[in-house]
């Protein structure tokens, strides 16, 4: 009788054969990953719904039209300079958040503490920024099914369409834009939230107790995420 | 530090993905694609140098393009398991099915309302 194993009962090494974790990413991690990808869904639905009533709509509010002023600055005139002010914030802060992460790897404590105080700066500024664009809105009319007064409305729109058209579309858009933007901004409030109570446990020590600092790459794995979402926010509400 | 040169040498490879100079060259390359943006719809559409038809799948193809810099090198997709990446990206193609399902239920809209 022969002792070799035949072909099919080796021990199998490959990634999949069982034994190890086949992504070896820490579980947590995988987990962050899973609920953001469902995250993606709920907000690529919302901004599909935008992009299939704006697209079979027969006038739109033009975006260069109702985003140019720069609150408490610039009245009229100055389209996307504030949005990319808020835009340039966003993406600042994920810098600073994947500098956090990075000294985190490191281990070096005060760093990923700096970097994370910073990454909250951030996000408190740009939660700041979208109060005064809202209350900009507000002041002008816009609120969930509410639109400006009809002579203001004309301003917004390119072209001359009828004024049904323009209380129709003008409704859509205030309701889609308050939801779509209020939806991302209860995401960047919660990041910010959680950024502060993982900055706590830094602090404590937490993480260098436990020897590492997996909790910091998980919250910034969503802070990106908020940061990706705001980029397709951005280009289907501020220009396309 | 000098006491665990394995430990360290160890993990510099394991997070070769992210030094500090790809952060920030990340972050220029997502600066520039911002930028280009911002001259599209602040001085080429209103110059008429060129129409939103035009302009608009420019914007997309840019936008996306930010969003490979940002799920590769920020969240790190690009260095993990070929089996992690695939689990994620896979799902996300069924959103363009829901693209194109909605596109043409619009069209159908605008025909109703004729």
């Amino acid at each position: 009788m022969s002792t070799a194993v035949s072909q099919i009962d080796e021990v199998k090494t490959t990634p999949w054969a069982g034994g190890t974790s086949p992504f070896s990413v820490e579980y947590g991690k995988i987990m962050m990953w899973f609920f953001l990808l469902s995250d993606a869904f709920t907000f690529s639905s919302l901004l599909i719904a935008y992009g299939a009533l704006r697209f079979s709509s027969a006038a739109w509010p033009a975006p260069d039209l109702i985003f140019q002023s720069v609150p408490g600055l610039i009245e009229h005139g100055a389209p996307l300079v504030f949005v990319g002010l808020m835009t340039f914030i966003l993406i600042m802060s994920s810098v600073t958040m994947v500098l956090a992460v990075e000294a985190g790897h490191r281990g070096a404590k005060k760093e990923v503490v700096w970097w994370m105080i910073g990454t909250i700066i951030g996000g408190f500024m740009f939660l700041g920024c979208q109060a005064l664009e809202w209350s900009h809105l507000h002041s002008e009319g816009f609120w969930w099914g509410s639109i400006p007064r009809m002579e203001e409305l004309k301003t917004l729109f390119h072209g001359n369409p009828s004024d049904q058209t323009m209380i129709t579309y003008g409704h859509q858009f205030a309701n889609l834009f308050f939801t779509i933007t209020g939806f991302h901004g209860f995401h960047v409030f919660s990041g910010v939230v959680i950024n502060i109570i993982i900055t706590i446990n830094v602090l404590k020590g937490t993480y260098e107790k436990r020897g590492s600092y997996l909790m910091v790459e998980k919250i910034g794995l969503y802070w990106h995420f908020v940061d990706l979402v705001w980029v397709f926010v951005f280009t289907f509400f501020y220009l396309v | 530090m000098s006491s665990h040169p394995a430990h360290t040498e160890d993990h510099a490879e394991e997070h070769e993905g992210m030094t500090k100079k790809r952060i920030w060259n990340v972050f220029y390359i997502l600066l520039a694609i911002t930028a280009v943006e911002f001259f599209i719809a602040l001085y080429l559409v209103p110059h008429q140098v060129m129409t939103y038809h035009v302009a608009n799948p420019i914007y997309i193809v840019l936008t996306l393009l930010k969003a490979f810099f940002i799920v590769g090198y920020f969240m790190h997709l690009k260095f993990e398991k070929a089996g992690l990446i695939i689990a994620i990206i896979v799902p996300v193609l069924f959103i363009i099915g829901l693209i194109l399902v909605l596109t043409n239920e619009s069209h159908h809209w605008i025909d109703l309302r004729l």
